[in-house]
């Protein structure tokens, strides 16, 4: 039988939440009479804007031009005019610029069905700019540019291709619908990864709670290759990409280095879907699954939607809001960031919305840490998160850099667990900005 | 409130952890009520009310109560459990007033303490009223604790002993029928398959029918207790486990010397079962504050608190033995915690001295 792979330092097993939506199948959303389209689109830059108020823009069009390694093409996700050019802010506070698109004219590609091309044909250098041209970056947490992250530079380096289907995140099953409805797809897109990176291995960790994401995208391997496919442990965070690299191989990335310097390179099946999407039908980066849940929601499920809605519309689809509501997160409920603005708009790494209340959220006021170890039995990177929060409270970062404090992923999971609800992670960030 | 994450938390809050593990030893205190009557609801109420009015003073002084974390009821339930019912109102009071003043907020409070505060009140009282604390009068005729009964009738004994239980036996200390009849039970039923025989007295070690601290006495209640916290995660099972098995062992190996019997012929169940042990074991020394947070800083700290817990016991001139221990590890824990923490990940030493494992990995492979 398959064993089930996990990490071995730390991790936790949070309330998954998982049941209100994990089996209900994807639903399109109604279309977003204005789209808020940040030129942020990844952990890096801004896009360089190439529309004007004023401007027609088609589904799909290309509004922001990437600027670097770091960043990505961003485009219209429906047709409409451009209202306006104003700032927003992020959900984790950065302020980007956005276009505001209003809703006009006609579709291009919604209600058709799309033509396939062939890739196997076409060259990696090709291949690599038609998933550059449609802005793909990693979609389930840490966003980088795809193109940047399967170059020909990755390639040499690369031994290891991992596909991340653990989804470790409580409440977050957007991946797991994706794999269990379109493992064709994703296949495909592995496929064509595959060929970019020419990797020694191939391993599918997909997480021990998606037994049937498993069944499916494992009847969909027939091109006869070898891949491993790995059982992940429900363990958080299970889907980071050190613990994945861990599980699935036993390499540990160096603690100064890169998921590459050990000849790895994960990719998140949500990502390989939009690749597939890129390269076979052609179709620009402007939707996504995003998982709506929490008690606060009325009809919680996965739904499909245009980057640049409100989340006010999209919880609007969900049956809006119903009991009395703690907080709305965007993104899973351990790296998520709350916020108060049901303008924000979905973004393509925003992997969940959720509408938690206040048994769900267990708030308490903070009080003085009774040294119980909590945090370090947590941490997945073998820190003492309460010993590193106090030196940087002392002003004494220099030392914390000493203990590891930038090994921390900011995971969240020390957050979790404190009884004393000191809050870790915002303690630690704040040694990393001001050591 | 922050927007940052986490977003959601566990269950678990620092009152909620304080009020469990108090929770967790009402049985035992009551079973002590129970056995002892009045006196010893007196004692474990004054222990909890000097504690509660400690706190709360400090509170005021603060201006910031902290009665609601549960701690200083937790304490003060500690302090009445380890008192024998025949002291004087004076040294529970005492002894929660200094846990409470010295032990715990001259350091900070709750978190603060690198002392076990209990743990300071009660050896604080039994180095101040040793005599009080083991029997009731100077005469010491009437009650005095068992561990106080196998000392005393080791001092006049001569000639093979035949260990506690032995001496026990030898002074007509009375064995209850709960104790006769379970034990009996066991033999015909259970220990034949193992061709053992339990010789009568433990049980009633087990169950509390010997005379001893309050609290101290019902190692089955103690046990249920331990079992709860542990399985909801208040506490780790890592340190009581490791005082037991370290504990276990160096009586094994050295506890029947002190009775003739030579080396490997202590008697583990006697001395684990009586005194103070099991509740030094699973309440004293699993303090979430003044215990190390690393697995392996909690085995190490476990083990040595009960092989001190030996030492005291059988060789030291006080009672209180497992307090005492706990208190003298409680002084290396920053030793642990800095010196034992687990490997970071990803620190694993490499074995090419040249650097990073790229240069391996992709040597000249790709066409």
């Amino acid at each position: 039988m398959m064993r089930t792979a996990t990490f071995p330092v730390g991790g936790l097993y949070p309330v998954h939440h998982k049941h209100a939506a994990h089996r209900r199948a994807i639903r399109n959303a109604i279309l977003p009479a204005v789209s808020i389209v940040p030129l942020r689109q990844s952990h890096g830059p801004d896009a360089e804007l190439c529309v004007a108020p004023g401007d027609r823009v088609g589904e799909g069009t290309r509004i922001g031009r990437a600027v670097g390694d770091l960043c990505a093409h961003v485009h219209s996700p429906i047709p409409g005019l451009v209202r306006e050019i104003r700032p927003v802010t992020l959900p984790d506070g950065v302020i980007s610029t956005a276009a505001v698109i209003d809703l006009a004219g006609s579709f291009d590609r919604l209600g058709k069905v799309l033509a396939r091309h062939e890739w196997k044909t076409l060259r990696p250098g090709t291949l690599l700019r038609l998933i550059e041209d449609a802005g793909v970056v990693g979609m389930s947490g840490v966003s980088q540019p795809t193109h940047a992250a399967i170059d020909a530079t990755a390639a040499a380096s690369c031994r290891w291709l991992i596909v991340n289907g653990a989804e470790s995140e409580p409440y977050v099953c957007a991946d797991h619908r994706l794999m269990v409805e379109h493992p064709a797809e994703i296949f495909e897109g592995l496929q064509i990864v595959e060929r970019l990176l020419a990797p020694d291995r191939v391993a599918v960790g997909i997480g021990a709670d998606k037994r049937d994401a498993m069944r499916r995208m494992r009847a969909h391997d027939n091109d006869g290759r070898r891949r491993d496919y790995v059982r992940l442990s429900v363990k958080y965070p299970q889907g980071d990409e050190r613990q994945l690299i861990r599980a699935v191989t036993g390499l540990e990335v160096p603690s100064d280095g890169h998921a590459i310097d050990v000849g790895c390179v994960t990719i998140s099946a949500a990502t390989l879907y939009a690749i597939w999407e890129a390269v076979v039908t052609r179709k620009p980066l402007y939707e996504r699954v995003v998982t709506v849940a929490g008690r606060g929601v009325a009809r919680p499920g996965n739904i499909k939607v245009r980057i640049g809605t409100p989340i006010g519309g999209l919880l609007a689809e969900c049956g809006g809001v119903t009991d009395p509501v703690a907080r709305i997160v965007i993104g899973g409920p351990l790296r998520g960031y709350a916020t108060t603005d049901l303008t924000t708009p979905v973004l393509k790494y925003t992997t969940a919305v959720l509408v938690l209340t206040a048994a769900e959220v267990n708030a308490a006021p903070i009080v003085g840490c009774i040294r119980c170890g909590r945090c370090a039995e947590a941490c997945p990177m073998g820190l003492d998160p309460a010993q590193l929060y106090k030196l940087v409270a002392h002003g004494r970062s220099g030392d914390a850099v000493d203990y590891g404090l930038f090994d921390c992923t900011e995971c969240g999971g020390c957050g979790y667990v404190c009884p004393s609800r000191i809050p870790l992670v915002d303690g630690l960030r704040n040694g990393k900005a001001n050591r | 409130m922050s927007a940052n994450p986490p977003q959601f938390h566990d269950r678990a809050t620092t009152g909620r952890m304080m009020w469990a593990i108090a929770l967790s030893l009402l049985p035992a205190a009551g079973w002590g009520v129970y056995r002892y009557g009045t006196p010893a609801l007196f004692i474990i109420m004054v222990a909890v009310g000097a504690a509660v009015i400690s706190e709360g003073v400090i509170g005021l002084i603060r201006r910031r109560p902290t009665l609601r974390d549960g701690s200083a009821v937790l304490v003060g339930l500690l302090i009445g459990m380890a008192m024998p019912p025949w002291v004087g109102l004076h040294v529970p009071a005492t002894a929660a007033i200094f846990a409470m003043l010295v032990v715990k907020w001259s350091f900070g409070g709750l978190g603060g303490n690198w002392m076990n505060a209990a743990a300071g009140g009660l050896v604080f009282a039994f180095y101040s009223w040793n005599r009080q604390m083991i029997g009731p009068g100077v005469d010491g005729e009437s009650s005095a604790t068992v561990l106080a009964t196998v000392r005393g009738a080791l001092e006049t004994a001569s000639g093979p002993v035949g260990g506690p239980v032995g001496l026990l036996r030898a002074v007509g200390y009375p064995v209850s029928s709960v104790d006769a009849s379970v034990t009996d039970w066991l033999n015909a039923r259970v220990l034949t398959v193992v061709g053992a025989n339990l010789p009568g007295g433990y049980v009633d070690l087990f169950l509390g029918y010997v005379d001893g601290a309050i609290g101290e006495g019902a190692v089955a209640l103690l046990l249920i207790g331990t079992i709860a916290l542990v399985a909801t995660r208040v506490i780790r099972w890592e340190i009581p486990a490791a005082y037991f098995a370290s504990y276990a062992i160096v009586t094994r190996v050295f506890g029947g010397l002190v009775f003739g019997d030579g080396y490997m012929a202590g008697d583990v169940l006697f001395h684990t079962l009586s005194g103070g042990v099991v509740f030094a074991m699973f309440y004293l020394a699993p303090d979430l504050s003044s215990a190390p947070t690393n697995r392996t800083g909690m085995l190490v700290y476990g083990a040595g608190a009960g092989a001190l817990t030996f030492l005291f016991r059988f060789y030291g001139a006080y009672p209180g033995s497992g307090a005492f221990a706990v208190l003298v590890m409680n002084t290396v824990v920053p030793l642990l915690n800095r010196g034992l923490r687990p490997r970071r990940f990803g620190t694993r030493r490499r074995r090419d001295p040249g650097g990073r494992v790229r240069a391996i990995a992709g040597a000249g492979r790709k066409p």
